[in-house]
Formats: C-alpha cells, structure tokens, sequence
C-alpha cells in the first residue's frame, strides 16, 4: 500500500508516457511482478502530401497538398507495476471521451498479476477482463516480433565491439526454444504459431536469485543486486578447480578457472570475511550458468538450435545477459549462441493484445517499428545515469516505449536476391566502425538546423509550425545522442538508420514532405530540358551512347539535397544539368565497369525486364533515369520504374513518378507507347528511405518481378547503391551507380568528391542461364 | 544365500588373489585415499592374518598405524571411521581382513601429513596412492613434508571401479531404491518403524555386518550421529510431523520406503557423483564410460549456502536444520503464481515455481526460520540435480541412475526427492538408485588400482 501511495503523488509525465491515448481502440496489459505493460491500438492521424494530376493555370506539372490520413499504430508502454493503479486512473480519465471507449468492453489481461490485479482493473475500467495464458501469450509475441522487426534478436558480447550483434531478419523463425526466465523459468519449444511445447523448466531462475540474494546481503532490489554483481569475484566464495587440483584438470578438459562448487569456499567457518559484492556475483553466476546448462541440455534434446532468451531476469540487462551468453558459449563449447530480443520486455503484452485482435488482423498486416516513438533499448537506470546529461530532457527512465506502425501493404523480399537469408542491406555497420559513427552521428546533428528551416518554409503558413518544428528538433537531436551514448539502442546503426529516423521523426510531427515544392520545381525545370537531351542522345549509338546515358544517370543524381556539400551548391539557383556532368569524375571512374555494360548490351540477348530503384526528383528521374530506361524499352526490355511509397527527402515518391511518367509520355513516343502497352511501369517499392532494404519490398513489385522475369536490376544513388546494397548479390545481372557526393565517404571509398561508382555485375546464380552458353 | 555361493564376482575375486598375484603385489599398508574439494577419503584394509611382513620395525610400524586406525572411531576433531560401512571377511591381496571407511575435511589435510609422520609412515611403504583432486594438489606437501610419494590414479577410473567391487563384495545390500509406499498408511517396514530410512538395511544377512544390529564396537559411531540428531527413527518423526501441513508431501517421496535392488547387471547406467560439485558419467560397461556433464551446483552449494544463510557450522547441522525446516516458507509455489494449478501446461500447483521466490518479500523474509532456510537450500540444490541428471539420461538414452557422493550422507530427504524426481518427471522411465558406500568408491577405486586389481565384472 505504501507503494500505491508513493506512486500516486508521483507526478508523471503522462502525455508522453501515453501517447495518442484518445485514439485508443483496444487494450491488452501484461502485468508481471515488477513491471506492467499496456498495449493499445489506436488511430494515428498523420499527414501525408497529396498529388494532383491537373496541371494549374501556372503551368506546374502536377500539384501537391497535405491530406490527413489515418493508420493504425500499436503502442506499449512498460512501467513499474507499482504505478498500475495511478496509470490505470490516467487511462480512464483520457477516455471517457472517446467514443470508442474499449469497444467491446473486454480487456486482454496476461502475466503473473493477472490474477491479483483483475478485479482492480475490472472495478476500475469497467471493463471485463479476459485472463490469458502468460507463455501462450509469450509465443504470439515473440513470433511477431521475430517476423516483423529486423534486427529484433542479438547475441550480446560482453566487451565486444561492439557488444551487440544484431541478427538482421530470420527467414525461418522456426523451430526455436524460449526460455522465460521470470521468477522461474520455463523452457518453450516453438515450432509454429500454434505449435509449441513447455518441454522443461527450472525453479531456480530471477525469484532465487532475488530471493537468495536479499537474504544473503540485505540488498533491496534486484537492480540493487546486479550493481553489488558487477563489483564482486566469486573466486572467494566458489571453490574453482584449481583449488581443488591445485590447477586445471585436463583429463577432463576442465580449465583451472572453472567453478567446480558454486559457494564451495563459503562452507569454512570464518563466514565473515566474504564480501556480499562476492556473495552475489557467485550466486548470478551460479544462477545463471544453471539456466544456461539446462537450456543447452534442452535444446541438444529436442534439436534446437536457436534459443531465445528473455523475462524479468534478462531484461536487457547487462550483467546477466553476459552470465547467460557465456553459460550457453561454455555448454555448448561454442555451438550454440544466446539470444536476446530487444523488445524481449513486450512479448507478453503483444501477444495478449493479438489475442484480442483478430478485426485489427494484427497478424495478417505487416509492422515497423516507429523509431521516433520508441524508447529503443535503454541500458539500466544504474549504468546510464553518469550519462544521463546526455540523454534528452524528456527521458523518463521509469518507463519505456515501444510503438509499431502497420504497413498499408504487406512487403517480403526481394526474389532478385541470391540468398535473402544472408543478405544484409548496410554496406558499414557503425557499430563496428567507431569513425564512422563519430562521423555520421555529428553530420546528421549538424544538417537538423537546415531541415528544421526546411520544415518550418513548407509549412510556413500554419501557426503551429515553429512549435512543431522545435518538436522536431528536440526529438531528433536526442535520438542521436542517445545513439551516441548506447548505438545499439535501435538495432544495427547505419547511415540507413539514421536517414530513416529523421524521416519518421519528421512524420511524426506532422512534416510528411518538407521537399515536395522542391520536387515538383526541379522536376518542372527537367522536363523543360528533356527533349532537347533525348535528340542529343539520338544522335548517338555503340558506346559513345551508353557514355552518355551512364553520364545522364550520374549528372542527374548529383542533384541530392540529401548531401550537404550538394545542398550548398543547389541552394545558389544556378546549378545546372550541364554543370553536373562538368562535375563528374573523368573516365576511368573510381569504380568502372562501363565497357562490360556496355558489351553487354551490344553483343547480348537484350534484357527481359529490368527494375529500376529511382532516387531523386528533377533531373535525375527526368534526365538521368527516363532516357535510360527509354534505350532499355528501346531494345525490347521491358521497365518496372521502382519509386518510394512514402516520402523522404527529395527522393521521388511512387504516386509522383506515376504523374511525371505520363508528362514525359506527352513528350516521347517511345515511352508513351511503352506505357501504353504495359511494357513500362511504374511500381512502388513498399519503402520510405533514401536507401535501399531488399527484406521489405512491396508484395507487388515482387511479383512483378517474378511475374516478368527480371533479368536486370538497377540501383541508383548513394542512399540505395553505396549506403546500402554496395555487396550486395543479385540471381540476375545488377548495375549499381552512384556519384560520391560525400567527402568524408569518398575518401573512405579511396575516391574524392563527384567519383562516379558505375558497378555493373554478373549474375552470381551459379547455374549458368541457357543464354549465356 | 544359496545366491551368494553362485555369485559370479566370487570367483572372479577368488581369481583376482591367486597366489601368483599375490607375489607381485604391493607392500602394506594397504589404503586408498580420494582427496576431494571438501572431504577426503579413506580406505584402508586391516589383514587379519599379517604373517608375511618382513622385518620388526615394519612389522611394528604396521601395527602401530593399524592400532590407531581400528581402534578409533574418530580422530581429531574432524576425523571419523563410518563403522557401519566396515566390510569384514574380505579378501584382498592374498589377505583375509576387513575394510575401513574414514573421512576428514580436506581442509585438515596437513594434519594428517603430520600423523603421517609421526606414525612414521615412510619408513613402511615408499608410495601411497590417491585420486581426487588433491592428488595432484597435495602431491609436493607429501614429497617434502613426510618423503610420501603420492601414486595418483584417475579420479572417474576409480570410482567406476570402486562402485563395482564394492556392488559385488556386498551383494544384495550396496544398492537400493526407494518405492512408493505399497499402502500409503503404512509407516513400517519389515516392522522396524525407523529402520528404514536412514542408514539400516532391507537385508541384514549375508557376510556383512551393518551397524544397526551389529555387535561390532559401534556403539560411539552410533552415538557419533545420534550427537548430531541423526538417528533415523528421531529423524523419521520430524518429517512425519510435517507431513501433516504438507501439501505436497506427494511430491518429496517422504513416504517412500527403501528396498533392495538387484545391480548384477546395471548397464547402461549413469552415475551422479554428487560431492561439492557434481560430475555426470555414463557407464556402459565396466571399461566403457565417459563424463557426460557436471554442475557446479553441489554439495558444496548447500553446505556453503546453509552456513551463510543459517549460521551452522557442519553438514550434518544443515542436514539437521532442513529436516525441521518447510521450504514453502521460503519458495514460491506454482499455485502462488496461478491460484492453483497451472493446467495449460500441466503444473501442479504445489510444484515449486521459484525456489526461494518468496524472499523477495521483506516480511516473508523476516518470517522465515534457519530451519526453513536450511529446507529450501537443500530442496533446490537437490532438484537441480534431479533434473539435470534426469535431462543426461534422456540425452543418452539411459534408463537406470545411480546417485553416490557424500552429499547424500544422512541426507533422506535429498535421496526421496530424488527417487520421487526421476520417477514423476519421467512418468515412471527413469529409477534413482542409491549405494550405500555413497563417497567412497574413489577411495576403494584408488586401493583396487593400488593393489593392482582387474576390474570386477
């Protein structure tokens, strides 16, 4: 009682902490021992720009607007349970409003306080309460996460660098064993959504060493034990093999070090002189290395090979994800390593809330995670509070956010890759390349000031926006010193990463487009140039006209305003098409495997069909890419135009690309009719990035591929070509081009500014195509 | 006994002590010590008839040693002979005698280097042989101090061995089981209410003496452990108490009963050595076996665990203190967690969920007992065990498990949780045995390789 007091007058940042409450349809909560999850769906209205085919009396191409438009997004909130009563009061007084109050008045309920807390919950929402079954629900969670989130599972490494190890997507979840250490633990063989087993478990999990540990050293938490952990040796409390056999036992392959009887040393008479930080570092390794065993002597049991751990007692915690991780690394001598999830705290929540809804077809949709709403993985209170100065002034270290936007459209992989399983899209991981971070994470700090200007023009007439844009500002700016102090709080770090969290924060403050003006200027400004550039290149043929079409695509692509030293130049007004080709880099280029392509055209089979990944609006779609694939059409190889679904940056998005093909239609028969006879298309890419992740593509445009035989992918930019997909390997011929618009980048590549990458390969199927022989 | 007459290891030691063996056998005394993380161990054979020793000084330097051995029951403050474990009328070396269990905390293992040359032990034999980790720990303190060398022998070698002679020179009572009650109100067995749980035996006959019912000059052994409240039918009626408040007296085997079992031919069986730690082997034949796996989480955990959580001092006192201490004071239940059962995955309620889980509370802290404390300490560690024998066997496909170890010493509780374990987790596949030589068939091992015996088969 004396907690719900202390609680209570705690006051709490509730807006943040329950975002979008007034929208919420539908709830779920997991309540454990210690902490509490709520789950809501709700409606989030968001602006999206709109695009009219109806050129105005001013003679744009096409017309832009913002609509409002409404998804549905998951939100899950983690806290202390000890809070429960305080937030379920604050979830009552914001809904009573709404309309759609719980709907159907029942509420998912799962966890070990079910039980104890559902006639509170009931008494309190009025609501009926569905208890559901905690690992069940576990399962459901777990699978969603490991379908939907990439880099969802990790292999931590203790002092590694870094210490995380992300594990990208798993293109066969199943089977896999879960291991659920909560004050117990349960062992979970999971071989389908609705296949799965308790195979084993153990009592002696986090309640023992909770338990154990409060009354061996008089600690008050279990945070309060880890932190007495991490400064303790247990070699004065366990008895190792050395002091046993005075060394290591080598019949037996057991190392001098090894812990032979956990608290062995504790057995003499002279008790005092043990230190608790001792004490309870024995006591976790003991703990832990139990579990590890028992998990290992499972898996090799029943054949598994993955295994997942997660509960109370992981809780992305350090110390023991360590003692667990290297358990399993000893056990298994090396076989097999840990898992982790990052949202590992969520499982039970997400799942209870699945559970529930089955109109929402939470499962039949796919979701991303929203990193501008998402708390990421936050290192204990302890271990980051030296930092803490660091972290934005919103952070509320008692709880955690975690919130997934559902796709409109479902996405897969791409089947143009040669191996989805291995394929990883980020050409640098600035996880591991600690300049490379430094680099990226102070450039993307120093351009917010030049989108925060660029939001607040698009949007000048409204009132709030100055007050969005600080939003903004602030939101971003502490997503990127959060990355600074832990860049493993959001999965892999990348360039990737970064670009796409500015655009979802960006989103989230109701800046959908802060470019589309500026797209539909320079696309405006394109087209004007486009005939007189398509006679130009008529007169050419053989190589001399693949020069200039590859030096059209690279001209065209200097023109990013996601480049900072490009922005200073487009921002005179006077940079031209003309100038741009002046800027390239001279033949050889850093990266030129023109005659190849060039052959390739000349002396084989055309292509059947090539999909085509665009960049950016204005002369690089106009200039560079259509009079590219126009000599591809040409040739008799049909086009798949790939363009983003949403918007970012400058690049060109799918619903303008549909409008700027027919205006460039209007002024070339060859694309006309193409168009006209389906052989051109025009197909969004399921994505809203700069880059380029070949996991999430749209379903439809990945049957299209299947469907018209792609023999030929093109990737365009530095976002979707250097950024991303540089390494990456095709089961079909792929020309990857891109002009270095980046110093720093260049210069790491062995290049300089405006090098041109003209990367054209060969199919890596190793089964040679009938046409090849 | 008709059975006893027709034994093949009858022959097979009758064979082993021919006469042309006996020549090239080693000199006396003959011991065989298995020095372990907390205990050490040791056999030490006493010849009835010593004709053959040569010279007067030996001759009386053997007797000296023999004196002390056998006419002591303890020695020191620590030392101590398990006269109820004495195995008489046994032939060894081309000699008629008895065998001597004795055992003293590693930790006064200088003391004993001391003895040793005070009872002038080098000038006898020039080596003497050990397994265990202090073989190789102690070898230089036994070289400089006493001119001792230590014949070392591998430490799994000797205790397979030593479990099959012993199995075969003391049949029909090494090893036994525990079954469930055939008439749950029953509380005797073979009329002897106390007998059967603690260190008595199903079977008195046959060529061994036992303490209960021996005439021998136990009667300090006996009181050794009454001092530490260790007689069984003392102990009997503590657990019987509980059972009352126990809701899941079904689930300690508290009332099962101990009962012979036949291990003539045991193979493929698995052996958990519980000693401060614990070492997992497959036994597939008398030469076939290799350690499959081990846990830290031992003998050595609860003592060490029961000294810091309780404040006692030896085994026995935390054996003691958990037979009148009730682990439901200390561990969360499943019923705790559920309300009851757990049925979608088959949980009893009154399985333990978290052991010692219920500490996380302050006040349940507060209202715990050293002797609930002591329970709970001794149900986890005995548990674990359980389990991760019972996960060995499936991975091997073994059926039979046999636990030894000096863990298991006065320690029912921990053998009935035991038998319960195996048999409930595995529906009844997998049967605990239990030897009642518990720790010292590395010691027994270790005099076999010392004496240079074959392998019993």
């Amino acid at each position: 009682m004396t907690h719900q007091n202390y609680a209570r007058s705690i006051e709490l940042p509730k807006e943040q902490i329950f975002p979008n409450l007034k929208n919420a349809k539908r709830f779920a909560i997991d309540i454990g021992g210690s902490l509490a999850k709520v789950a809501y769906s709700a409606d989030w209205h968001r602006r999206a720009p709109i695009v009219y085919d109806e050129p105005d009396t001013e003679g744009s191409i096409y017309n832009v607007a913002e609509t409002e438009e409404t998804m549905v997004r998951l939100h899950f909130v983690k806290f202390e349970t000890k809070y429960i009563e305080t937030c379920l009061d604050f979830i009552l007084a914001n809904l009573i409003d709404s309309k759609e109050f719980i709907r159907d008045k029942i509420i998912k309920v799962t966890g070990g306080g079910a039980y104890k807390y559902k006639d509170l919950i009931t008494s309190r929402l009025g609501v009926q309460v569905d208890k559901e079954d905690e690992i069940e629900c576990l399962i459901y969670g777990c699978n969603f996460l490991l379908k939907n989130i990439p880099d969802e599972a990790f292999i931590y490494l203790r002092h590694g660098n870094p210490d995380y190890k992300f594990q990208g997507v798993d293109q066969d979840v199943f089977p896999y064993l879960l291991v659920n250490i909560g004050s117990g633990v349960s062992l979970v063989k999971v071989e389908s959504d609705t296949k799965f087993e308790r195979i084993g478990g153990t009592s002696t999990g986090g309640g023992t060493f909770w338990g154990l540990g409060c009354l061996l050293t008089q600690a008050k938490s279990f945070d309060d034990l880890l932190e007495l952990a991490e400064n303790g040796d247990h070699r004065s409390v366990d008895m190792l093999v050395k002091d046993i056999y005075g060394g290591a036992y080598n019949s037996l392959g057991l190392g001098a070090d090894i812990i032979a009887s956990s608290f062995g040393k504790a057995t003499r008479l002279d008790g005092d002189r043990f230190q608790k930080e001792d004490i309870v570092r024995s006591l976790l390794l003991c703990i832990s290395n139990d579990i590890g065993q028992i998990a290992y002597l499972q898996a090799r049991l029943h054949g598994l090979t993955k295994i997942y751990f997660g509960g109370y007692f992981i809780r992305g915690h350090p110390l023991t994800m360590h003692t667990i991780a290297f358990a399993i690394n000893y056990w298994s001598k090396g076989e097999i390593k840990a898992l982790f999830l990052r949202h590992e705290g969520y499982l039970g929540a997400i799942g209870a809330f699945l559970k529930g809804a089955n109109e929402e077809d939470a499962e039949k949709y796919c979701w991303g995670e929203n990193l501008a709403g998402s708390s990421g993985l936050t290192s204990p209170n302890w271990s980051c509070a030296q930092e803490e100065q660091l972290l934005p002034t919103n952070f509320t270290p008692n709880f955690d956010l975690f919130e997934l936007d559902r796709l409109e459209r479902p996405v897969l992989a791409c089947p143009l890759l040669l191996d989805p399983s291995s394929y990883f899209p980020d050409t640098v991981d600035l996880m591991y390349d600690i300049d490379a971070r430094m680099y990226w994470l102070k450039c993307f700090e120093d351009s917010v000031e030049k989108t925060v200007a660029l939001a607040i023009k698009s949007q000048a007439e409204e009132v709030d926006v100055e007050e969005r844009a600080r939003k903004f500002r602030e939101k971003y700016v502490g997503k990127l010193r959060t990355l600074l102090v832990n860049p493993c709080a959001y999965g892999s770090l990348t360039v990737r990463s970064l670009l796409d969290t500015s655009s979802q924060c960006l989103a989230e403050f109701l800046f959908p487009d802060p470019y589309s003006q500026q797209k539909v200027q320079e696309s405006e400004l394109a087209l004007k140039q486009l005939s007189g550039h398509l006679s130009y290149l008529d007169t050419l043929s053989g190589i001399s006209l693949h020069i200039q079409l590859a030096r059209g695509l690279l001209a065209g692509n200097v023109f990013d305003w996601g480049a900072k030293e490009i922005r200073e130049l487009l921002e005179t007004g006077h940079f031209s098409f003309k100038d741009a080709q002046n800027k390239l880099q001279e033949r050889p280029w850093l990266i030129d495997d023109l005659d190849s392509w060039s052959n390739r055209l000349m002396f084989q089979p055309p292509y059947r069909c090539a999909a085509i990944f665009c960049d950016n609006s204005g002369a690089d779609i106009i200039l560079g890419i259509m009079p590219f694939a126009r000599h591809l059409l040409s040739m008799g190889t049909e086009v798949i135009l790939c363009a983003n679904s949403r918007p970012t940056l400058n690049d060109v998005t799918y619903k303008e690309l549909v409008i700027l093909v027919k205006r460039v239609a209007e002024l070339c028969p060859v694309i006309s009719i193409a168009l006209a006879r389906y052989k051109l298309v025009v197909m969004e890419s399921g994505q809203g990035s700069p880059c380029l992740d070949l996991r999430f593509i749209d379903q439809g445009l990945a049957k299209a591929m299947v469907d018209r035989k792609a023999d030929l992918i093109v990737l365009e930019g530095m976002g979707r070509a250097v950024h991303t997909n540089l390494y990456a390997a095709f089961a079909c011929d792929s020309l990857k081009v891109a002009v270095l618009k980046n110093r720093w980048l260049a210069n790491r590549l062995g290049g300089d500014m405006f090098s041109v990458m003209f990367k054209f390969e060969r199919s890596q199927k190793t089964v040679a195509s009938p046409s090849m022989t | 006994m008709a059975d006893l007459v027709s034994l093949p290891c009858d022959s097979l030691s009758s064979s082993s002590d021919s006469d042309v063996e006996a020549e090239t056998l080693p000199s006396m005394p003959y011991f065989g010590m298995d020095i372990g993380g907390t205990l050490t161990k040791l056999v030490y054979f006493e010849p009835l008839d010593v004709s053959e020793v040569e010279g007067p000084e030996e001759k009386e330097t053997l007797r000296t040693i023999r004196k002390y051995l056998t006419g002591n029951v303890a020695y020191g403050k620590t030392g101590i002979r398990d006269v109820h474990l004495e195995m008489r009328n046994q032939k060894l070396g081309g000699c008629r005698g008895t065998l001597h269990f004795i055992r003293f905390p590693t930790s006064e293992m200088q003391a004993f280097i001391d003895l040793a040359r005070a009872k002038n032990f080098s000038s006898l034999a020039s080596a003497i042989c050990a397994t265990g980790g202090g073989a190789f720990k102690f070898e230089k303190d036994f070289q400089e101090q006493v001119n001792l060398q230590l014949h070392k022998y591998d430490e799994l070698d000797c205790l397979i061995r030593g479990i099959h002679f012993i199995d075969r020179h003391n049949y029909n009572v090494e090893c036994y089981y525990w079954a469930k009650p055939p008439d749950s109100n029953s509380q005797t067995v073979d009329g002897q209410p106390s007998s059967n749980l603690n260190h008595s035996h199903c079977s008195q006959s046959g060529k061994n003496h036992y303490v209960n019912g021996s005439s021998q000059p136990d009667h300090s052994g006996t009181s050794q452990l009454d001092q530490s409240n260790f007689n069984g039918s003392q102990q009997y009626i503590l657990e019987k108490d509980h059972l009352g408040d126990d809701c899941d007296s079904s689930h300690s085997g508290l009332d099962w009963v101990k009962k012979p079992f036949d291990f003539r031919n045991p193979y493929p069986y698995l052996v958990v050595n519980v000693g401060s730690g614990v070492s997992i082997l497959a036994v597939y034949s008398p030469t076939n076996y290799k350690r499959v796996s081990g846990t830290s989480l031992g003998g050595g955990t609860f003592l060490g665990l029961c000294c810091l959580l309780t404040g006692c001092e030896t085994f026995e006192e935390a054996v003691d203190l958990a037979s009148r201490g009730d682990n439901h004071k200390v561990d969360r239940l499943v019923q705790d967690i559920y309300g009851g059962d757990y049925r979608r995955f088959n949980l009893k309620g009154d399985l333990v969920a978290s052991s010692f889980g219920h500490m996380m509370s302050k006040q349940r802290r507060e209202e715990a007992t050293r002797e609930d404390l002591a329970k709970a300490t001794l149900v986890t560690i005995t548990n674990n065990i359980g389990s991760i024998a019972r996960m060995c066997a499936a991975t091997e496909k073994i059926e039979r498990v046999v636990f030894v170890g000096n863990f298991l010493r006065v320690n029912t509780i921990s053998m009935k949780l035991l038998a319960y374990a195996m048999d409930y987790w595995s529906y009844g596949a997998l049967k605990a045995l239990f030897l009642e030589h518990e720790g010292y068939f590395g010691a027994m091992g270790c005099l076999m390789e010392y004496l240079k015996l074959g392998h019993p088969s």
